[in-house]
């Protein structure tokens, strides 16, 4: 099963319409903890995609996602511009010259993304940020691809272990970013970042079950 | 004499620095990256770019950030920059208003890139992490 760059294209506004639809949200789970304009930017930039992803013919996934990047970095604001873009970017290299992206892309394309966010925050694993969403999400895929499982039931449960790790960052301290400030005072606080992250791998899987 | 780009969440809090350092070292090229594009707090990678382009010489720049994400969009902002240029930059962990401020006195007595790094060291603030 794989997709071509009109469905990545697709996608892409479908993120831009659920960060749209979430942006009160998330600025409010940024404002207990941060500085409460995570939803807003992010709506913004992903409006900026949109607009940019308009006149493409979806010939290259990589070039699609290398504006989708682009667009972020430009546009955002705050942390979410050059993590997220950059996120994108590595993407972009993963996926330069390709026209369709099975699962086993997507894995190389959310490692790269990772890596990326890894690379431009210095941020690890339980510093209360996107990676403690997309790093189990991540683990979930390979395994999935490993075992051969059916793409929808593995896009399933690495959203569900996305979320999972949404909750975990309740239960932890920020060290990075503006909620580092706060120290223990972030804990019972969800990461607006690591929801983000956890929203858009859904949408991703939403519009891959619907098969639309 | 070597440039200075002072890059802040806030248009203001930039143009203050500027101000500031100004009053001791009106002839040193200073620019201001602060907010985003469309006048909302934050900062951005094209505007940095710009800011650095516009007080660059064979000198160099020093470019000081304020808080967490600035420096990540500082480091984006180097990646678009031309190599010849890129390698004259040099991005520097200090508050932006005594950094700004010796930075400018710094460069304004003719001090290099690297001897104003040097002098700049005693201000670090853990903003980069090594």
């Amino acid at each position: 099963m794989s997709v071509n760059g009109l469905k990545i294209i697709d996608i892409l506004n479908k993120i831009a319409d659920v960060i749209d639809e979430n942006k009160f949200y998330l600025t409010e789970l940024d404002a207990a903890i941060g500085d409460g304009d995570h939803g807003l930017n992010m709506s913004k930039g992903f409006a900026v995609v949109k607009e940019k992803l308009k006149e493409d013919t979806g010939s290259n996934i990589g070039d699609i996602l290398k504006k989708t990047g682009m667009a972020l970095v430009s546009n955002v604001g705050g942390a979410s511009g050059p993590l997220y873009g950059t996120a994108f970017l590595k993407a972009a290299v993963v996926m330069n010259g390709k026209g369709e992206m099975d699962l086993f892309d997507f894995v190389m394309v959310l490692q790269a993304a990772l890596d990326g966010i890894k690379m431009r925050g210095k941020a690890e694993p339980d510093d209360k940020t996107m990676i403690d969403a997309i790093e189990p999400a991540l683990n979930v895929l390979k395994d999935g691809v490993e075992k051969r499982l059916p793409v929808k039931v593995t896009l399933k449960e690495a959203v569900d272990a996305a979320y999972r790790g949404v909750e975990h960052t309740k239960e932890i301290t920020a060290r990075k970013g503006r909620a580092s400030y706060l120290g223990e005072r972030s804990i019972g606080h969800q990461d607006p970042g690591a929801t983000s992250s956890a929203l858009i791998l859904d949408t991703i899987y939403q519009a891959i079950a619907d098969g639309r | 004499m070597v440039g200075l780009a002072i890059v802040s969440h806030s248009e203001k809090l930039a143009l203050g620095v500027i101000e500031l350092a100004g009053q001791m070292a009106w002839d040193v090229p200073m620019a201001a990256a602060g907010g985003t594009k469309d006048g909302r707090l934050g900062t951005d990678p094209d505007k940095i770019t710009t800011a650095i382009n516009e007080v660059f010489s064979e000198d160099g720049v020093i470019v000081l950030f304020d808080l967490g994400s600035s420096y990540m969009n500082t480091e984006m902002s180097l990646e678009f920059l031309d190599d010849e240029i890129r390698e004259k930059v040099i991005i520097i962990d200090a508050p932006i208003v005594e950094g700004g401020v010796a930075a400018a006195i710094q460069s304004s007595i003719g001090k290099t890139l690297s001897e104003i790094k040097e002098g700049l060291k005693d201000l670090k603030l853990g903003k980069i992490s090594e």
